[in-house]
């Protein structure tokens, strides 16, 4: 069965004055239906950029989509005219964002925001619609959906405001919901609710989600695959038992033991040393060489490639320590020192 | 022998909201701290953990009185700040320093990272400039920059690199304790542990005491050796960080704990979900303010505020349940 979503060979970059950013560098992923597949990275990496190239909402200028494919269901999203875009996007491609403060509009009332999509994709008359909205919101778990709808979102906590981007995302019963950062705003126990909600919606609807996260705890949680990008790339992917389990890639690795834990204390967290280089200083080879402990002569010549590792399971790394057909000089990899 | 750093006493920080009434008196509060009390031992590290708007951050500041608290003594080694003029915590300052959460806000963009350092120095009397630039590069190596970093602006340095220039500042007065409010929150993981290392490593060398702020119960489980767990303004539970964490007691702590998400996959566990949102803190529910949330709520809890009481050695709990 052909997947959901592929995004191939996705390039976008950002054209300031003087250099440009590579966001996006050939990032290929896909996303079954009903699937929940984690995207990780720290700030920069390109998740974000990697999501709203889907929806066709990369700022332009600076920004734009310089090559690659993403198909979804069967249809290029890249060759559709503006207009075509439009009717996917909000309808079969739903979106909730890290700020559900500022990704409401603070000037009309909850209903009104939630009926101009309900009518646009769904057709609905005004009152249909809006009987509409107060079934999605009871969905979603909302206390006092009737007088919620005639409110404004400032009048809602938190926690409320992403229940209500929840609804107004799943208004249309998208096939694929992106969500970028969607508890990294709230408190802990406000996040749970969040998650369960969100599980449960794509239980019982059947809707893929892409779910953008900088936290691996969510992803443990809620993930059934993970992709996790450094640097504008993929670095690895597995389905979320093996990348936890047996993580090859030393960014991958690095990030997982960084970690505090919940149950165990160590004396000393490991630590990844150094930062996430900047775009005017992008490494030639191996993105993460710089910071690696393993970095060789190769990875700061070269670039890897993604490619499988071990058994049955799909499981590939961007690594050198893992390619099979690697340059005779590293051999024997040796740490570089510093 | 512990010997206690900081002894906070009842401590209220209210915020004056709404209207005044025909009188000219104020008619609504926000009891952002109400009633706090815990102690500091010198050289450890006490976390303050709880949701936004549990009063944690206002108790920081109160203790260094960059807000001034309504009620309650703060005694640092012995002497209440909270009675003390403007002029005497001034200068009292010297011992009391603090972190901030966003290094992105509270580095002055103007200003460069020697002068961001030297400014302490200054207002506290080190009136020779070289002595002040020593110090200087002195205080950028100590958390791992350069010396050739004094000449650049706040926003030519990354996140976290940012936090460390934040860190320094901090330390550049020796300080006894050192108020650290959500210091690592707004860091990725991989520099987080960059900085909480840093923080760690400091704290041995210059014997410090940190009062460490955070939302983050991992963080603070791996750097605090007490805890303190706040809601709605007020302490619900403080204990030992390990026995805590491994037998948390109030309602609230449990539902905390079991809300993290763990980063093992092949862990499934128990969660409990907690209805509905943290009430206002204009006006708090009556008796103990978690019943409302509470799953164990009892009829005593709707009507009487809980004490604060030892329930096991060393584990503090206000909770009508112990």
């Amino acid at each position: 069965m052909a997947p959901l979503l592929s995004v191939r060979g996705l390039q976008t970059y950002f054209f300031t004055d003087d250099l440009v950013v590579k966001s996006v560098d050939r990032v290929d992923l896909t996303l079954d239906e009903g699937e929940i597949l984690g995207v990780v990275g720290e700030s920069g990496c390109g998740k974000s950029v990697t999501s709203l190239s889907i929806m066709g909402l990369v700022p332009n200028p600076p920004g734009k989509v310089v090559g690659g494919e993403i198909q979804f269901e069967g249809r290029d999203l890249l060759k559709l005219s503006a207009k075509e875009m439009r009717a996917i996007r909000g309808n079969q491609i739903a979106m909730i964002f890290q700020e559900p403060m500022t990704s409401l509009n603070p000037v009309f009332r909850i209903g009104e925001q939630m009926c101009e999509t309900i009518q646009l994709h769904m057709g609905l008359k005004k009152k249909e619609a809006k009987e509409r909205a107060i079934q999605l919101l009871k969905q979603v778990g909302l206390p006092r959906a009737e007088q919620v709808v005639d409110e404004y979102p400032h009048q809602l906590s938190g926690g409320m405001r992403q229940r209500v981007m929840i609804a107004m995302a799943m208004a249309c019963n998208p096939k694929l919901l992106i969500a970028d950062e969607p508890t990294t705003a709230l408190d802990v126990t406000i996040q749970a609710q969040i998650l369960d909600l969100m599980k449960r919606i794509s239980k019982e609807s059947g809707t893929a989600i892409m779910l953008i996260t900088h936290d691996l705890g969510v992803v443990a949680e809620m993930c059934h695959r993970v992709v996790v990008m450094y640097a504008g790339k993929v670095v690895e992917e597995a389905d979320v038992h093996t990348l936890f389990s047996d993580p090859k890639h030393p960014y991958t690795q690095g990030l997982l033991r960084s970690m505090p834990t919940l149950h165990e204390r160590k004396d000393r967290l490991d630590s990844i040393k150094g930062n996430v280089p900047i775009p005017a200083e992008m490494p030639k080879g191996c993105k993460f060489a710089p910071r690696c402990e393993h970095a060789s002569e190769i990875c700061l010549g070269e670039e890897p490639v993604l490619q499988q590792v071990g058994g049955a399971k799909p499981h590939q790394v961007r690594c050198w320590l893992f390619a099979e057909e690697r340059p005779s000089h590293l051999a024997n990899p040796e740490a570089r020192s510093e | 022998m512990k010997k206690a750093l900081l002894e906070v006493n009842g401590l209220k920080t209210y915020y004056p909201v709404g209207s005044k009434s025909l009188l000219g008196r104020q008619q609504h509060f926000v009891k952002a701290v109400d009633d706090v009390s815990f102690t500091i031992y010198e050289g450890e590290t006490f976390g303050l953990v709880g949701e936004s708007g549990c009063g944690k951050s206002t108790t920081g500041r109160s203790i260094l009185r960059l807000t001034e608290p309504t009620d309650g003594e703060v005694l640092f080694q012995g002497e209440n700040l909270a009675a003390l003029s403007e002029r005497e915590m001034q200068a009292k300052r010297r011992d009391l320093q603090i972190i901030f959460q966003d290094p992105f806000a509270s580095l002055n963009p103007r200003m460069t990272i020697g002068q961001i350092l030297e400014e302490p120095l200054l207002v506290h009397g080190v009136k020779s400039k070289t002595e002040r630039q020593r110090r200087v590069s002195e205080l950028l190596e100590v958390v791992g920059l350069h010396r050739y970093h004094a000449d650049r602006y706040a926003h030519e340095f990354s996140g976290g690199q940012r936090q460390r220039i934040g860190i320094a500042r901090a330390l550049a007065l020796k300080p006894k304790l050192v108020v650290a409010d959500e210091p690592v929150s707004a860091l990725d993981v991989s520099i987080q542990s960059q900085v909480i290392n840093l923080m760690q490593d400091l704290q041995k060398q210059f014997q410090l005491t940190y009062l460490f702020i955070a939302h983050d119960l991992s963080v603070v489980r791996h750097i605090c050796n007490r805890v303190g767990v706040m809601y709605l303004g007020r302490i619900v539970e403080q204990g030992e960080c390990d026995k805590l964490y491994e037998n948390p007691l109030h309602p609230y702590t449990q539902a905390l704990l079991s809300a993290v998400p763990i980063p093992d996959p092949s862990q499934q566990r128990e969660r409990i979900i907690l209805q509905g949102d943290v009430p206002s803190p204009v006006n708090p529910p009556v008796g103990c303010a978690f019943h409302p949330r509470c799953p164990h709520a009892m009829d005593v809890c709707r009507t009487t505020r809980p004490d604060f009481r030892e329930a096991h050695e060393g584990q503090l709990v206000a909770c009508h349940l112990y």
